[in-house]
């Protein structure tokens, strides 16, 4: 019943956005990790930040180990939305190398909206250069970051950087803050080409003008 | 004996206990128990903080005798026997385990069929209708006894759960964890319409009596048999049924008759009639009407969040993909009012095909989540 991508096992390098996200976090706010995994991120802002909350996750394994690790969770799918989650109850809604697997992309992120004051959603950039250098080659990208071929990969929504932020343009949702990184390194310069993971703070843009980055 | 042994993982020989109570217990409904008695085991050892006590609460037919089984008949195994023991998701060699007969039952406890002290005869049709609540706060009563001052947790399956439930809005500081499995925060009205067809079957069978059969040496069998029978068929899902018994005939043909033919006439006989011959048809009458009233919303205007806004124990919710008689969906009632509260609750939600029932079965994914959870809260 588990939905890959919707923990954890996404490939990327092992939660190398927790810096930037805890970064963000203040100090003993309300969290809600989606596609939370082993709750690991949720352990560390408890231990490094002082936040409550809790992870979702769809996974039998990922409960266990959730449970286990002491993190609370909530089993769900999060494809059906977060109707078990009150308007505006957390300070942050964490989606971390999950978008890309979600079927439903524009409910989720506005659900995400809705639930939390901020939203934190990280994923790969498949404007990576290697990426985009494999295509050019005339297959699919595969790598150390993402490693699924086209036919096993969970990741069923393959964007870029710019994609994004055209898509947060046209649906009224307000960068707050981003953080570009590859292997772990911020990059500041063409994160679009030289940016493998992509980290985001977001929140509803209020008022008729949206803003973007 | 053929027993299982502590090597397999039970607490092996057990012992029911008794404790008086003479101190007037006032019920929900106004009535007052003047004094009871109540039935209960233990396993484990108790720890000199006095820290890692577990109540077991029990559902409709089950009673204190949770784990373990009796020197004098090594077949009557505890009802959670397998959850329960030395190495076992609730371990046995960690915590001190309390089984309880809840007041008004039949196996040991205080109950319609024991003698009215102020008659000389049995309560019969005047003992009074005990609520979840009423249960608690016998529960604590003994817990006092025990020299229990809070419990480490409180668990339980359906309306065990319940009870597990509200032991954390009655005694918020006397339960550090409670564990609500296969749970409903309140019946729907199809589960009262179900306990009500089962309580019709009872009152309206000829040697009920008005519930005072024992004067007459008479037990309201059919009526009994009926409402085990009846519910077994909720306990059951659609497909266990039909992967259990399918259509199967007992005699590969049909009879073209009113007897047993199809198997699961034959199991469903068999149930009702083993459970006619022990359990106590004003039990089953009482049992299920606390079922029905239990409602911690109500005293809040239907506000389940208020209900447990004054819980201070940690949560951890299972409930079962195929229990159609407490669906998932009312056990996600329970975590969404947690929630809203900002409370310490996990919720596992168990792809099991046994329907409620499952909540007694040995299901690795469901008993490895109990196993984590009560690991982290050993002391």
């Amino acid at each position: 019943m588990s939905i890959p991508g919707n923990g954890n096992g996404n490939g990327l390098p092992m939660r190398s956005d927790f810096d930037a996200i805890a970064q963000w976090v203040r100090p003993g706010s309300r969290v809600l990790d989606l596609g939370c995994g082993d709750g690991s991120l949720l352990r560390s802002l408890k231990q490094t930040r002082n936040v409550t909350g809790y992870g979702v996750d769809i996974s039998d394994d990922n409960v266990l180990a959730c449970v286990t690790n002491g993190v609370n969770v909530i089993q769900s799918d999060l494809e059906a939305g977060l109707s078990g989650f009150e308007s505006g109850s957390f300070d942050y809604v964490i989606l971390s190398q999950t978008l890309q697997a979600m079927k439903h992309t524009e409910r989720l992120l506005r659900e995400i909206l809705r639930v939390g004051r901020e939203g934190i959603v990280s994923f790969p950039n498949f404007g990576y250069w290697h990426a985009r250098l494999q295509v050019l080659g005339g297959t699919m990208p595969v790598s150390r970051d993402l490693p699924y071929q086209w036919y096993d990969t969970p990741n069923i929504h393959l964007f870029t950087i710019e994609d994004f932020e055209i898509f947060c343009r046209g649906h009224r949702l307000r960068i707050l803050d981003r953080v570009v990184l590859t292997a772990g390194r911020r990059v500041t310069f063409a994160p679009n080409l030289l940016g493998a993971l992509a980290v985001y703070r977001l929140d509803q843009a209020h008022g008729a003008a949206a803003v973007g980055a | 004996m053929g027993a299982p042994r502590e090597a397999d993982g039970s607490v092996g020989a057990v012992t029911p206990q008794d404790m008086q109570f003479d101190e007037p217990l006032p019920l929900v409904s106004g009535a007052v128990m003047p004094s009871y008695s109540i039935r209960y085991e233990t396993y484990g050892t108790l720890n000199a903080e006095r820290s890692n006590a577990v109540l077991v609460c029990h559902a409709l037919n089950a009673s204190h005798h949770v784990a373990g089984w009796y020197e004098d008949d090594p077949k009557d195994i505890g009802w959670w026997d397998n959850l329960i023991g030395p190495g076992k998701p609730v371990d046995t060699d960690r915590f001190f385990v309390i089984g309880i007969n809840n007041l008004g039952g039949c196996h040991g406890s205080t109950g319609p069929a024991s003698i009215n002290p102020a008659t000389g005869k049995p309560w019969g049709a005047d003992f009074p209708v005990v609520t979840v609540d009423d249960w608690v706060q016998v529960h604590a009563r003994l817990a006092d006894r025990l020299g229990i001052r809070q419990f480490a947790a409180v668990v339980g399956g359906s309306l065990g759960a319940m009870q597990s439930l509200q032991w954390t809005l009655r005694f918020p500081d006397r339960v550090r964890n409670s564990l609500v499995i296969a749970a409903a925060p309140k019946l729907s009205a199809q589960n009262i319409a179900f306990n009500e067809v089962a309580r019709q079957a009872i009152t309206t069978d000829p040697d009920f009596h008005g519930g005072n059969y024992y004067a007459h040496g008479v037990v309201p069998r059919r009526g009994l048999r009926i409402a085990r029978m009846l519910g077994h068929i909720t306990y059951l899902s659609d497909d266990a049924m039909a992967e259990k018994f399918g259509r199967e005939l007992r005699e590969g043909e049909f009879k073209f008759g009113f007897d047993v033919e199809f198997e699961i006439e034959s199991y469903l006989r068999y149930q009702g009639d083993k459970f006619s011959t022990y359990f106590d048809a004003n039990t089953y009458l009482r049992i299920t009407k606390a079922l029905d009233y239990f409602d911690p919303a109500m005293a809040h205007g239907g506000n389940l969040a208020a209900a447990l806004a004054g819980a201070k124990a940690r949560f951890l919710v299972i409930s079962f993909t195929s229990d159609w008689r407490f669906s998932p969906g009312r056990s996600r009632e329970i975590v969404k009012a947690l929630l809203d509260n900002g409370h310490d609750v996990s919720y596992a939600e168990i792809d099991a095909p046994h329907g409620h029932d499952a909540f007694l079965m040995d299901d690795p994914r469901y008993h490895g989540v109990v196993r984590a959870y009560m690991n982290n809260i050993a002391t």
